[in-house]
């Protein structure tokens, strides 16, 4: 069998659960001899690769940066897992939604700035426009799997690989399907 | 034609940035600039949240340094409570810290930019990562694994959970370290020693190899920012803010942090968009300051533990009063890992880590407060005002890596003048140069943008005096 093409992307969230990817410490090395990690902000590839087998997915959809992304990644995928709490519910990142257009956040975290009051343009090709709404993965486009967690603790992102890994159908039970 | 070069995204680091060179016709760098494209608004949405639930929702600013928000928070908290908190909760919360800088010095060194420093700048892309080091190197990757799992283990045993604990609040924290957990740290202890100190000669033997980058890479005076004990020794939670030039003398000393706007301020880089700070008496652009493991050692006049304080004086002699470059900053990092870990050797037996009494109970009592602490990448401040119920009204964070604004846009342009030019196309490895210089100051910018990160239409620059220097106003 071939080995399994692996990605893992981040969008709008903190980097917690990708610390938590990493909390797998030497199990890493496992991984690392079992399934060809093929893109992740951790390493040096830009472009999102075709033909990816699965890929764990941190953050909520925040910017139009994530949307184009996360359209690439979908038809690139066999698999798409929302990987935490803000890939799956929006969490923390979506805390803005209910002060409404993103403009009257960004002016709030200018307008108090000791010496400044700027606006907010977005460089065409280079800061991505906020969207309106912050939304979880599956409000973008059709997820397979989801891992919850804020972040996902390192034995239940193990557990879930694992069974990835042995192709048996990934079922996460119990203590390992609580948000937090 | 002119020309520009566009990296996207910049890998390795924390968060979402891309980096802008741009050349004039004759292929010429005009200017090379660090973007950040992401933004999620923290310091709006915490408005209306109960003060308690502050160090809970800050943590979640970042993932690789969530104890520091966690502890900034809880220190702002103690302040609006208007208690001194139990010896033994600040001793906890030191612990923490420690183990905090330990994991995210460790990350930033063996999984983000080891392998530029093994391999070399110009290694194909696809080997530049943590599973190139496993590859090529597993001793070493399984070392510089568990180096970072002890620090993320002792957040853990304290905290319940390596990332996002619920742990510290306002008036101390909620759990002491158990016993078992004691005996944990006391066995690992040695091997993390073994294994900091096998990195730190690593990087010394291979310092020879970086001269040009370590010339190049950000090299240049400012100021520096950080806390220092009343000694003038190496702080990391308590202490006052100190400033120091670049040859090292001190400008300003023993600023409590409720006095912060006195002398940080906050402007706009034309050429970068991004907030920058600047020390606020010698004005902008002039003020430019960095935070930081290089800051803090070059701050403090000794750490105070036998092997990082030999360390400190050989890392000295790389400058005139300060070390200014910034390639150092790796340095700095593997010192500071063996001065927490001194640290941590020193402080296990103390019984009031075990102790209960770790929570003092008040109302809401000053309706402002100010928190402080030294996150792995530098100062970080989180001021709260509150209402008479404790509820949210106004929080502005001050975080590390947005006080090393001015330094990483002056780096991007002192590298890609080096090494750009013409208008062929720019080799991979050039690029990586540049990202490279951005990951030494292991920025953070999950951090740096709970505010910033959109381009400001109209820009003004303030003289010292308040008055408008210079004002831009595009689109």
């Amino acid at each position: 069998m071939d080995r399994l093409r692996v990605a893992t992307v981040w969008l709008g969230g903190c980097a917690g659960c990708h610390m938590s990817f990493l909390d797998l410490d030497e199990w890493l090395v496992d991984l690392a001899a079992a399934v060809d990690v093929v893109y992740s902000p951790i390493m040096d590839i830009k472009e999102y690769p075709e033909n990816v087998d699965v890929v764990l997915v941190e953050g909520a959809i925040a910017n139009e940066d994530h949307v184009e992304l996360m359209h690439r990644i979908r038809a690139n995928t066999k698999v798409v897992v929302a990987f935490g709490d803000c890939a799956v519910t929006g969490n923390v990142t979506a805390l803005r939604n209910p002060l409404g257009d993103p403009e009257n956040v960004l002016q709030r975290a200018y307008k108090d700035a000791a010496d400044i009051a700027p606006q907010y343009p977005a460089e065409k090709d280079i800061v991505p426009r906020l969207t309106p709404r912050v939304t979880p993965v599956h409000e973008l486009v059709k997820v397979d799997l989801f891992l919850p967690g804020c972040p996902p603790p390192a034995p239940r992102i193990k557990l879930f690989l694992e069974q990835l890994l042995a192709g048996k159908g990934e079922r996460l039970a119990g203590a390992n399907i609580k948000f937090g | 034609m002119a020309q520009r070069i566009v990296i996207d995204p910049v890998t390795r680091i924390e968060g979402h940035a891309k980096i802008t060179v741009q050349l004039d016709d004759g292929g010429n760098v005009i200017d090379a600039r660090f973007h950040v494209t992401e933004f999620r608004g923290f310091e709006k949405f915490c408005e209306g949240r109960p003060l308690g639930e502050m160090p809970g929702i800050t943590a979640r600013i970042c993932g690789i340094c969530p104890v520091s928000h966690l502890l900034a928070s809880a220190k702002a908290g103690d302040e609006i409570l208007a208690v001194e908190i139990p010896p033994a909760a600040d001793k906890l919360r030191r612990l923490m810290n420690l183990a905090q800088i330990i994991q995210s010095h460790a990350l930033s060194f063996f999984h983000l930019s080891s392998p530029d420093l093994l391999f070399g700048f110009d290694a194909p892309p696809a080997k530049r990562n943590v599973f190139g080091l496993i590859a090529s190197d597993p001793d070493l990757a399984r070392r510089g694994i568990r180096l970072r799992q002890f620090g993320q283990e002792i957040i853990e045993l304290l905290g319940g959970k390596k990332i996002h604990p619920a742990w510290a609040v306002p008036g101390g924290v909620r759990s002491p370290l158990s016993e078992e957990g004691r005996k944990h740290i006391v066995e690992r202890l040695p091997e993390a020693k073994q294994t900091a100190l096998a990195a730190l000669n690593l990087f010394k033997g291979l310092l020879g190899k970086f001269e040009a980058e370590t010339q190049l890479f950000g090299n240049f005076p400012s100021l520096f920012m950080a806390l220092v004990a009343p000694d003038g020794s190496w702080e990391h939670h308590g202490g006052k803010l100190r400033f120091v030039d670049s040859s090292g003398n001190i400008i300003a000393d023993q600023i409590d942090a409720s006095r912060y706007r006195e002398f940080i301020g906050e402007a706009v880089e034309p050429s970068s968009y991004l907030k920058s700070p600047y020390y606020r008496p010698l004005g902008y652009p002039q003020g430019i300051y960095r935070v930081g493991p290089l800051a803090r050692l070059n701050v403090c006049r000794r750490i105070g533990t036998p092997i990082a304080d030999q360390e400190l004086a050989e890392f000295k002699s790389h400058g005139t009063g300060a070390v200014t470059s910034s390639f150092l900053y790796h340095y700095a990092r593997l010192i500071e890992i063996i001065a927490a870990i001194e640290t941590i050797e020193r402080m296990i037996d103390d019984p009031d880590l075990l102790s209960h009494r770790l929570r003092a109970n008040a109302g809401i009592n000053r309706l402002e407060g100010v928190g402080v602490s030294e996150a792995p990448r530098g100062t970080l401040l989180h001021h709260y005002e509150v209402d008479e119920t404790g509820t949210i009204r106004k929080a502005n964070l001050i975080v590390s890596t947005g006080q090393n604004n001015l330094a990483m846009n002056r780096t991007m342009s002192q590298i890609a003048r080096h090494y750009i030019r013409g208008t062929g196309p720019v080799p991979e490895g050039m690029l990586n140069r540049l990202e490279a210089g951005i990951r030494a100051f292991d920025p953070c910018l999950s951090c740096s943008t709970h505010a910033a990160g959109q381009m400001p239409l109209h820009v003004q620059v303030l003289a010292p005096d308040g008055s408008v220097a210079q004002e831009i106003t595009r689109g």
